[in-house]
């Protein structure tokens, strides 16, 4: 059992490395266990929303996010064989810094037959201030019943 | 007494032509996203072009959520901006091309529906301010592909408006 845990995890993590738009915003994951995901994307002067500041624009840090929150679908214990957004709130508490990377850890913390319930916090190198935070529900594609 | 005479039509095109590229190029996220603004008068489209870098399920092969979320958001920003500098800017209060430019509204909270999945095609979306305060505004947005009675994702999000 634990091999086929470790298997699936491996498996979402290397499907989650194939996804083209996640790629061109240099997203890695570095961790994945039941229902729980977290990635990293690095700071990149493409993704700035504003200059001046050099802060990143919140639609790359929803990306990252919902990117997350679909991956901690994807390995949820009751294996569903796909996913997609159904609806994300994001709050942004306060600007990301520039210069550092930001972390985004979701939790897919309820299921039912078809629809997945998550949290998502998104941090830079100062973890105990989330730049932002977001709830969401996601479609569970259930796998086919083997007969 | 004498009227004023209307200003000519390429003076006025060229204004705002050159008020909203200084605002898009403002922003280099938008240029990452590779998304640009269609202008009518007054009404602006986004338009995202697709590209493959921009599928988020290449089985299916769907847009990413996130790339759509992103679109959606700066279609709102530029949007909102594009509405409060429109006054300004019209009554000559504002010179596109001066160095100080309007600083941009701040993302406080962004809710995103996923109504049908993004096509591997061009996407097209309009913002709509529906309040516009001293210090807050909300926007709410919807994004369309083939046909503009179909949206496949909508949006409401609240900003802070920038220091007057």
């Amino acid at each position: 059992m634990p091999d086929k845990l470790t298997d699936r995890l491996a498996l979402a993590k290397a499907f989650m490395q194939t996804l083209p738009h996640a790629q061109s915003l240099g997203m890695q994951v570095t961790d994945m266990g039941e229902g729980r995901a977290t990635i990293t994307m690095p700071y990149d002067l493409r993704l700035v929303g504003d200059p001046s500041t050099g802060v990143l624009h919140g639609g790359a840090i929803s990306a990252l996010m919902d990117t997350a929150s679909g991956a901690s679908v994807m390995c949820h214990p009751s294996a569903p064989a796909s996913t997609a957004t159904l609806d994300l709130r994001i709050d942004y508490m306060r600007p990301a810094t520039p210069g550092q990377a930001i972390t985004a850890r979701a939790e897919c913390h309820h299921v039912t037959r078809s629809v997945a319930f998550i949290r998502v916090v998104a941090t830079d190198a100062d973890e105990s201030r989330p730049v932002a935070m977001g709830t969401g529900t996601f479609t569970l594609e259930r796998p086919p019943v083997a007969s | 007494m004498t009227r004023r005479p209307p200003e000519p039509v390429e003076v006025i095109k060229l204004r705002r032509e050159a008020a909203l590229a200084r605002l898009v190029a403002g922003v280099p996220y938008i240029g990452f996203l590779g998304a640009r603004f269609d202008r009518r008068g007054d009404e602006l489209t986004a338009i995202l072009p697709f590209h493959p870098s921009l599928i988020g399920n290449p089985l299916i092969p769907a847009l990413h959520g996130g790339a759509t979320a992103a679109f959606l958001e700066v279609t709102a920003i530029i949007t909102l901006a594009w509405t409060t500098l429109w006054e300004d800017m019209e009554t000559g209060r504002i010179d596109p091309a001066s160095e100080i430019f309007p600083a941009l509204p701040k993302t406080i909270t962004f809710t995103v529906d996923y109504l049908r999945s993004g096509l591997p095609r061009d996407a097209y979306a309009r913002a709509t301010v529906t309040r516009s305060g001293r210090r807050y505004a909300s926007v709410h947005i919807a994004a369309w592909q083939d046909n503009h009675a179909k949206p496949f994702a909508a949006a409401t999000a609240h900003f802070l408006m920038p220091e007057a």
